[in-house]
């Protein structure tokens, strides 16, 4: 039944992903509509698996491949929901939804089956750690989103013959703007992750960081990536295509890490 | 009963031409009652624009439209032999060729720069004025309205419009991709040539912050920051000046690089690397090209503006395949709609709808009585019959008048109103 739900989700999110990309090509309002909507359903079913997989383990769902990926995706999915109800962005529909599907996509080919939990997992902090650091993860990941809309509208311009892509990406300063402020906020819960994941360790194994664990050392790198680019934009004042790209390293750090399960997940 | 489209464009009649017969919105009224009262002629709207003069009218027949503009003309030019000599000028247009002659008139098809806006405007002001003087009717008004929905769907669903064509409206796109709102930005305007001047202008219609002006001499330089309410400044003070400035137009004559690549930099590090755009139109260039390597300035010259108008007009010419679909579209669903206007169909409609309620009624009210006669029933049936008759003969007597009479349209439009009569099926209009 929950696997259902699963299928159901990714099939929506390819659907939407599918309008998406269509609304770039033709750029009729209705598509980007269309798409809006299927997303949101999506969503709602999406948030149905996740409730139910917590029904039947008790335990916040994120201690599976499938329950991580479904997640992440999810949160994703609800930041970009919630910059759509602040400001109408279609186009940014175009590579959230992807990120989501893919997402949503590689945990089922990978690994469908639900293990049962370590008791290490068994653990108040469980919910807390997840929370922060995969809501940080969503927001850096739309971040990374308008990062690379901003390295192709920043393309598209140096090359003195924008196109029709050009058109449809918004300007550059909204670009900016955005991801900055998705890294504002993702930046700051992404270290609390962090604290909430050090502290949790050593509650349980005695140390704060464990660097055999290979998700612990892309974390901080990750951390380490996003530090220096909030340090250059503010003190120094890098930005544009710089900022963009140490912006991508981020997410694809944050990626890897997301794919190298930690030693505790089955 | 006919549509027509009689009139010149730019296509068909030089400027001598169209000079002689376009009308202020003054004179427009007059001319528009003088074909209005015309023989045979029911509606009647006047277009006059600088590129184009035009008459749409619904008529009796092509010949009393035509008639009715030839009378105009020799009126209006005073001349007797004025309108033989203009009739090589004229086309004429008939039923779907006018309709769709205006439509693409409206959605700037047929403009001299394809899709520029304000035709559609322009149009609307001819409706308007012939609203008030009360020339136009049930078809017109129709036609009009579908006409404004049909150039919006051309603006929506295609590129026609989309993008700038001149030089300096391009510039002023570019600077939109960069800046997104140009509200509370800063613009430096470096000599004065007209095409700069031109640029200037249409950035601070945007709502931008502040101008800068500088020029060979303070005098030219204060005569150009008054037109925009700005600061004048020298040739020398720009470099200094240049950190605030998001936008650069350039158009000095000058022999040599006014700004290089050192320049730019400083400035960039001064507004923490915020992005530049720089416009250069002067010839020979004002900026340094090595400019352009450097992150976070757009540097446009000349030949890269007129690349970008040039490719936004092909844009513009390929998207009229995709216009034309969608007018050829609201042609079509423009006749459905005048077909349901004919009185004949509107007469059967109106007898099927009243006459099913009957069937239905009588078959209730001779289920409830199970106990009647044959003959009785009979009796009831044709009583039936005949309160459907006698209630539809008089509507029916109007509408064969009015039709006689040219003013059935309002009749039938009232009934297909009044009435639950069927639509042709294909209008999903209303």
């Amino acid at each position: 039944m929950t696997l259902a739900l699963y299928y159901l989700t990714a099939t929506l999110y390819l659907a939407s992903t599918i309008g998406y990309l269509a609304h770039l090509v033709w750029l009729r309002r209705i598509l980007g509509r269309y798409s809006l909507l299927v997303l949101g359903i999506g969503f709602a079913s999406q948030t149905a698996y996740l409730v139910a997989r917590y029904v039947e383990t008790g335990f916040t769902p994120v201690t599976t491949r499938l329950d991580a990926s479904g997640a992440f995706a999810w949160l994703i999915v609800a930041t970009y929901l919630a910059i759509q109800i602040r400001q109408a962005m279609p186009v940014l529909g175009a590579f959230v939804t992807p990120l989501a599907l893919i997402l949503t996509l590689t945990a089922a080919m990978w690994n469908k089956t639900f293990s049962p939990l370590d008791s290490i997992l068994r653990s108040p902090w469980l919910p807390i750690h997840a929370i922060l650091a995969f809501l940080g993860d969503a927001l850096l990941g739309v971040s990374a989103c308008f990062a690379l809309m901003y390295i192709l509208q920043e393309r598209q311009l140096k090359s003195k013959r924008p196109g029709a892509f050009s058109h449809r990406l918004p300007p550059l300063d909204v670009l900016d703007r955005y991801s900055y402020r998705c890294i504002t906020v993702g930046f700051p819960l992404l270290t609390l992750g962090i604290i909430s994941g050090a502290l949790w360790l050593k509650a349980v194994e005695g140390s704060y960081i464990k660097w055999q664990d290979g998700r612990q050392t892309t974390t901080v790198l990750a951390w380490f990536l996003y530090a220096a680019l909030l340090h250059g934009r503010l003190v120094t004042g890098w930005r544009g295509k710089r900022v963009a790209l140490l912006n991508l390293a981020g997410f694809v750090v944050i990626l890897v890490t997301f794919v190298t399960l930690s030693h505790f997940m089955k | 009963m006919k549509i027509l489209c009689i009139g010149l464009n730019h296509e068909t009649a030089p400027v001598a031409v169209r000079e002689r017969l376009s009308l202020s919105a003054a004179e427009l009224p007059a001319a528009l009652a003088r074909i209005k009262a015309a023989e045979g002629v029911e509606e009647a709207m006047m277009l006059s624009t600088c590129n184009r003069v035009e008459f749409y009218m619904v008529a009796a027949d092509v010949g009393s439209g035509k008639g009715a503009v030839e009378c105009y003309l020799s009126e209006a030019l005073a001349q007797d032999d004025a309108a033989s000599r203009l009739e090589r000028h004229f086309y004429c247009h008939v039923q779907e060729e006018a309709v769709a002659h205006l439509y693409r008139v409206v959605s700037g098809m047929d403009s001299m720069v394809i899709g520029e806006p304000q035709i559609t405007g322009q149009v609307k002001d001819a409706y308007r004025c012939a609203v008030e003087q009360e020339t136009v009717g049930t078809i017109l008004n129709r036609l009009l309205h579908r006409a404004f929905a049909t150039a919006k769907r051309v603006r929506t669903q295609t590129e026609l419009a989309g993008r700038a064509v001149s030089v300096s409206y391009v510039a002023v796109e570019l600077a939109k991709k960069i800046f997104g709102d140009l509200a509370g930005r800063t613009v430096m305007l470096i000599g004065a040539g007209e095409m700069a001047e031109l640029a200037a202008k249409h950035l601070s219609s945007h709502g931008i912050r502040q101008m800068i002006v500088a020029s060979r001499t303070m005098e030219s330089a204060r005569r150009l920051a008054e037109s925009f309410s700005g600061t004048a400044i020298s040739l020398e003070q720009i470099a200094e000046e240049l950190p605030p400035s998001d936008v650069l137009i350039c158009s000095a004559a000058a022999d040599r690089y006014l700004l290089g690549p050192d320049d730019i930099r400083a400035a960039l590090r001064a507004r923490k690397h915020r992005p530049i755009f720089i416009i250069d139109m002067g010839v020979p260039r004002n900026i340094d090209p090595r400019v352009d390597h450097l992150e976070n300035v757009y540097l446009y010259d000349m030949d890269d503006l007129q690349a970008v108008a040039r490719s936004n007009i092909e844009t513009r010419k390929k998207e009229l395949g995709k216009a034309e679909a969608i007018v050829a579209e609201e042609v079509k669903r423009f006749f459905l709609w005048l077909e349901g206007l004919q009185v004949v169909p509107t007469i059967v409609s109106l007898r099927h709808c009243v006459e099913e309620i009957r069937e239905q009624e009588l078959e209730k009210a001779l289920a409830a009585l199970p106990s009647l006669s044959e003959d009785q029933r009979e009796v009831i049936a044709s009583m039936s019959r005949a309160i459907v008759n006698k209630i539809l003969h008089h509507p029916t007597v109007e509408l064969k008048r009015a039709e006689q009479e040219g003013t059935a349209e309002i009749l039938v439009e009232a009934l297909r109103r009044l009435f639950p009569i069927a639509r042709s099926p294909k209008d999903p209009d209303r």
